[in-house]
């Protein structure tokens, strides 16, 4: 399938997911879809909640903190004894403490970096019950975040903004289950592997070398993979192996999967608030930003290799190095820009190995606070964030207090977009300058170099930001990577959760201004505008100095080595 | 003013030209104000003054490392640096005090007229005694007689006085104030020019409307508005963010082998964090309030003002606001197969001896129509004034009797003389009603001459007025005391959207509660006592200077000049101050852009000699870029200070039109602007032999 084509189909595809899996989400949310009660009531009556009973703010961020507090020692627990559990046909032992508490840290923040191999690392058991159970957990999570900050907006003088353990149900249940489900038989009908009987082993009979194939229950880890914009394989090499990813038509899927639910979510967000528009306008964001990036991704690959050109090698094809031939140089832009946009980090090729400015692109894609379109809910309640500075510089030069979807816009609510805002670029450019200036951090990069400083700022800009792909060449299974990076990853995730829920309450508890032709418009061309200039400056004033010294010298060079 | 909503109002000037009363006229950049402005911002290099702004604490602490710097490695490039710096921080406490003096000249012309004489305090036994103004007391009674300074703010109870209150509103016309009823409020430093009046200190010292006033315009306990907090706030984050950006360059340039100077990495903080709008913030903010001084507006808070610029309903009296106040006789319609010019004779002639308005606009009328002069009588006649049991007023002359009033007590008289009421007398007379006119029969005798219409004359460019306003999304209420059906025919006519006929001070309150309730920022005007409860329900509520002392204590502002159409200045002011807040704001970000790409590939170039590509001013060196971007970003706190006093213009229009333009200007100008001006610095310092 050409580049054209993938592209018509996704557009297409996603557009009627938008519009449908959007206003079903709505229903969902706002407590219109019951055909699962049999199953939705007992799991309130085992958590002793139910849907009548609203929460605070605080509640529900308290919720949320003890909720993410468990998963993380569940998912430590289980790793550090998974040689004692069931489902280890390779009798796999515990993993070290420093690689458990960044792999917890990992899943249960939905960034899904690992510093490991998962088929040398964990079990069957560790895979499905630890990493496979976060997988689903935490995009029900981040929706939920993203549903409490919408509700802010669509509620008027309440107190309350809903109950996180009723959300997190019912996003699993009528949302994320189903979905994989479907898509799960898709990539198990592909080919993508589902066993439980582990590895095989071969022998080559020609040169007597035994190998041994690594198996699992991949294919429906696969569909959450994507679905949930997790992004962890089940596998080192991620969905460049054919056992994760086989066909063109499961990286279609792949790619489709990972973009529908924040794509989606605007919908929600605008039929939830009623005004479909002004969902329509951070589409139009999110989608804008994302082309530009796709495109340049995609016109950096399919640039011949600086290094081979400048070897004097000239080449009729675009940069192959590290990539699936399968997938070709455009295709694997694509899957790269999407996953690195929407805080998913799996990969289908190498992208330490893209050209610098592929890597730029994806470097930046992350950079700009996934909001294009971003995690599942994190997305949406990121670029909320980035609308409310954007509805505040533009509402003060309309001369009104500044008011979004009716709500002023004030101290409080400055206070938290602001502290929304700088989280992510403080935490990761203080501990990029920690991991530069010792000899823990120093040791980590494989080249030298401007290209060593991209490996060790994507490292941790891709954590801080939840996204988790790897760029490759950082040895981050290091006691130093593995705690800095899950520090980086709870900041970046729960340093931007609390003040977006706090946001929610503000909201939700103030009253409504009506609308006049004297109101800033937040549903046009001008407002879309707005809100990507913030975006981009708000990324660009902050990265662009570590940036300049990474990909940009690095694209200056004309693939001179360092 | 529901109560007085008939009642004649005084007629007002339009809005001041300036250079009366507090509003003294002085130029933006006036020589004193000057002087003065240049050592204060000296004076606020105090870091307990300073560290109020955030950002340019910031700097100052920043000019402070590079100080050190400089006397530990001394060098042109240092010092120029530090230099730089440091003015860029006297250029922000240079436009403050450009601000605020203009706030303490006009405190300092307030001073001089409160007076130190002394009162003359009525004891209870009806003798006087001489006591110092100073040692008055609330509910001491004075007595005032021409020539004397009112000692206090009070309230006459005994008497009616003409008073000169030109220190105050500049107004030089004398105002009359009577005991009883809306009128009855004077101020302190006043002068009484005719009769004797007993006045009731209603202030305690200190505490009276000019020590307010004085307070206000000096700025002395300002506090920040809601949108200022939240400014402060955003710019707060913006400097946090830039700091770890900043910082953290330190470690990236030494992993990649190069030596970063903290000289440049502070140039680069200073010039990152958004130090124009942190500079001219609070500048803004007193110039706004100033801007209503010079419209003769007090603003007890800077909250008000702001919250003018979110109003969203405006409450507007019809007299005096909406129609002139004064009923104009615009028709003579006759009845009974009388001529028109018959009525217009009669009716002069009824109206030679009325001195109110209307009676002398039917004499003009008259004489314009059918140039019908003034009669002088000679001979035998009577006035007959009007009065409260008759309704009617009129003369007897040469054995006529006329009479010109309320058509039913007109046809009342006319039955008592057995006169017959022609029968196309009530039609005339309810359709003249309906289109909100006021209809005055005539009558000869027993004989009923004819209908005076006399219109409610609306003002001219009011409708212009409220057409802006709707563009601006506010929709203006007009409250009248009238019957629903003049209402409707005058709302119609001024083009406001809504209008509350036969007011009440309860209606009106309701009113301004349902708007509230529905979200809505509410304002009006007022002056009576019964206005109070509105005016402090109302989110602005303007007392008129004219009104009682309830109504001024109840508002949150007060208009000297007593011109009700001020309202829709006040609002555009508050607006004004919002948008030159946001504008810079923009520009101030926007420019970051510029000043990055002279200095990043300065702080590397040495150690990749590609990053040069990113010089694409071309600038001269590394040392002449970074000292290029610095002082652009000083000068341009200078630059702005004119447009931070003045405000950003501010024209009606929709809310689209106004950000367009405001986004093109102050964004995209804010990128472009820089570029053109760090290089042409950059080429002067070359130029200079600087680099």
């Amino acid at each position: 399938m050409g580049l054209t084509w993938t592209i018509v189909t996704l557009v297409i595809a996603l557009g009627l997911a938008w519009r449908f899996l959007g206003s079903y989400m709505a229903a969902v949310f706002e407590g219109r879809v019951h055909f699962l009660g049999w199953a939705e009531r007992p799991v309130y009556r085992l958590l002793g909640t139910s849907p009548d009973q609203e929460q605070t703010w605080k509640r529900y961020a308290g919720a949320l903190i003890v909720f993410s507090a468990l998963s993380i020692a569940l998912t430590y627990v289980i790793i550090r004894i998974q040689g004692s559990l069931p489902l280890n046909p390779q009798h796999l032992g515990a993993v070290p403490p420093a690689l458990s508490f960044n792999t917890a840290a990992s899943f249960v923040t939905n960034t899904n970096w690992q510093n490991y191999g998962g088929e040398t690392t964990m079990s069957y058991f560790s895979q499905m019950g630890a990493l496979t159970v976060q997988q689903f957990v935490t995009p029900a999570v981040g929706i939920a975040v993203a549903i409490a900050v919408v509700r802010g907006f669509s509620r008027r003088n309440s107190p309350t903004i809903g109950n996180f353990w009723v959300d997190i149900t019912r996003c699993l249940l009528y949302v994320l289950l189903p979905i994989a489900f479907v898509a799960g038989i898709i990539f198990v009908g592909q080919g993508a592997v589902q066993t439980l009987a582990g590895p095989v082993h071969i022998r080559n009979a020609l040169n007597g070398v035994t190998q041994t194939i690594p198996r699992g229950p991949i294919g429906f880890m696969e569909a959450i993979k994507q679905l949930g914009t997790n992004g962890g394989g089940f596998l080192n090499a991620n969905s460049a192996t054919p056992f994760e990813n086989p066909t063109g038509l499961t990286n279609w899927l792949s790619i489709f999967l990972v973009l529908c639910i924040p794509f989606s979510l605007t919908y929600t967000f605008g039929k939830m608030v009623g005004s479909v528009r002004h969902g329509a306008a951070l589409l139009a964001a999110m989608v804008i930003i994302f082309g530009i990036w796709v495109g340049g991704t995609t016109i950096a690959e399919h640039q011949q290799n600086p290094a081979v050109a400048a070897a004097g090698v000239h080449a009729n094809v675009g940069n192959t190095v590290g990539k699936e031939v399968r997938f070709g140089d455009t295709s694997t832009a694509l899957f790269g820009a999407a996953s690195t946009s929407t805080s998913t980090g799996s990969a289908d090729a190498s992208y330490d190995s893209f050209t610098p400015m592929g890597g730029f692109f994806l470097i930046t894609g992350m950079m700009l606070g996934e909001v294009t379109p971003g995690g599942v809910g994190s997305g949406l309640y990121t670029i909320l964030i980035y609308a409310i500075i954007a509805v505040f510089i533009g509402g003060l030069m309309i001369g009104r207090t500044p008011e979004y979807l009716g709500k002023k816009i004030q101290a409080k609510e400055v206070k938290l977009a602001g502290l929304g805002a700088l989280v992510m670029p403080i935490a990761v450019l203080v501990l990029t300058a920690i991991a530069v200036s010792i000899h823990a951090g120093r040791a980590g990069p494989l080249n030298a170099g401007p290209h060593g400083f991209t490996e060790i700022l994507y490292a941790l800009t891709s954590q801080g930001n939840n996204n988790g792909s790897a760029f490759a060449g950082l040895t981050g299974n290091t006691a130093f990577y593995n705690v800095v990076g899950g520090i980086d990853m709870l900041i970046g995730r729960f340093g931007i959760m609390v003040p977006a829920i706090a946001l929610g309450g503000v909201l939700a508890a103030k009253n409504v201004v009506p609308e006049s032709l004297g109101t800033f418009r937040t549903d046009n061309g001008m407002f879309v505008g707005l809100v990507i200039g913030v975006i981009v400056i708000i990324g660009g004033l902050t990265f662009f100095p570590a940036v300049s010294l990474g990909p940009i010298v690095e694209q200056l060079s004309h693939g001179k080595f360092f | 003013m529901t109560a007085t909503a008939t009642a004649p109002e005084p007629t007002q000037p339009e809005p001041p030209t300036g250079g009366r009363g507090v509003a003294t006229a002085r130029g933006l950049f006036d020589g004193e104000i000057l002087r003065q402005a240049l050592l204060d911002s000296v004076v606020k290099l105090n870091p307990a003054t300073q560290v109020r702004n955030p950002v340019m604490f910031v700097v100052l602490v920043g000019s402070v490392i590079t100080f050190i710097e400089a006397i530990a490695h001394p060098g042109v490039f240092t010092w120029s640096i530090t230099i730089w710096l440091f003015l860029t921080v006297l250029f922000a406490n240079f436009a403050e005090a450009m601000a605020e003096g203009r706030g303490k000249a006009q405190a300092d012309t307030l001073r001089k007229m409160r007076s130190e004489t002394e009162a003359r305090r009525l004891l209870p036994d009806g003798t006087e005694e001489l006591v110092p103004a100073a040692t008055l007391a609330k509910g001491d009674l004075v007595v005032c007689e021409p020539g004397d300074l009112i000692p206090s703010d009070g309230e006459i109870t005994e008497g009616i006085a003409s008073v000169d209150e030109s220190a105050i509103t500049g107004e030089s016309a004398p105002v009359i104030r009577e005991s009883g009823g809306d009128r009855s409020a004077v101020t302190g430093g006043t002068k009484v020019l005719s009769d004797r009046i007993v006045v009731r200190i209603t202030a305690e010292r200190g505490q009276t409307f000019i020590d307010r006033m004085i307070t206000l315009v000096e700025g002395a306990n300002r506090q920040k508005t809601p949108n200022e907090i939240a400014l402060t706030i955003l710019l707060a984050v913006l400097t946090i963010v830039f700091l770890p950006v900043v910082v953290a360059l330190q470690p990236f340039g030494r992993y990649a082998g190069a030596s970063v100077s903290v000289v440049v990495l502070v140039a680069l903080l200073v010039c990152l964090i958004p130090t124009t709008i942190g500079a001219l913030l609070s500048a803004i903010g007193i110039a706004g309030m100033d801007r209503l001084v010079q419209r003769n507006v007090l603003a007890m808070s800077g909250r008000a003002v702001e919250a003018a610029g979110d109003v969203q309903t405006l409450l507007l009296d019809k007299t005096g606001t909406i129609t002139l106040g004064n009923r104009m006789a615009s028709e003579f319609v006759p009845v009974g197969g009388h001529t028109e010019e018959e009525v217009a004779s009669a009716a002069q002639l009824a109206s030679l001896a009325d001195e109110t308005p209307e009676g002398r606009s039917i004499v003009v009328l008259a004489k314009e129509r059918f140039d019908i002069r003034e009669r002088r009588l000679e001979g035998d006649h009577q006035f007959i004034p009007f009065s409260a049991t008759t309704r009617m007023s009129g003369l007897d002359v040469d054995g006529r009797r006329i009479r010109k009033g309320a058509a039913e007590s007109v046809k009342r008289w006319a039955a008592e003389q057995e006169g017959t009421v022609p029968p196309d007398l009530d039609g005339i007379v309810e359709r003249i009603s309906r289109v909100g006119s006021t209809p005055l029969v005539v009558a000869d005798g027993p004989d009923v001459l004819g209908v005076i219409e006399l219109k409610d004359v609306v003002k001219q460019g009011i409708r212009e007025k409220f057409d802006e306003m709707r563009q601006m999304g506010i929709r203006t209420v007009m409250i009248t005391g009238d019957n629903p059906l003049t209402a409707a025919a005058i709302a119609q006519e001024a083009g406001v959207d809504d209008y509350l006929a036969e007011a009440t001070p309860e209606a009106k309150m309701s009113l301004i509660r349902t708007e509230q309730e529905g979200g809505k920022l509410v304002a009006m005007t007022g002056d009576g006592t019964n206005d109070a409860p509105a005016l402090a329900q109302a989110d602005v509520g303007v007392a008129m200077n004219t009104g009682t002392m309830a109504a001024k204590e109840a508002g949150n502002m007060v208009d000297l000049d007593s011109n009700p159409t001020k309202l829709i200045d006040v609002v555009e002011i508050g607006k004004q101050l919002l948008i030159t807040r946001g504008s810079l704001t923009t520009f101030s970000i926007a420019n970051d852009v510029a000043k990055y790409f002279a200095i990043i590939p300065a702080l590397f170039v040495a150690t990749y000699p590609q990053l040069n590509a990113l010089n694409i001013m071309k600038l001269h060196s590394p040392q002449s870029a970074v000292l290029s971007a610095v002082i652009f970003n000083a000068l341009v706190i200078v630059a702005l200070i004119p447009l931070a006093l003045r405000g950003v213009k501010f024209r009606a229009a929709g809310s689209a039109s106004i950000l367009r333009r405001n986004v093109f200007i102050y964004g995209l100008g804010g990128i472009i602007v820089p570029f053109a001006f760090i290089k042409l610095i950059d080429l002067v310092l070359v130029a200079l032999h600087a680099y």
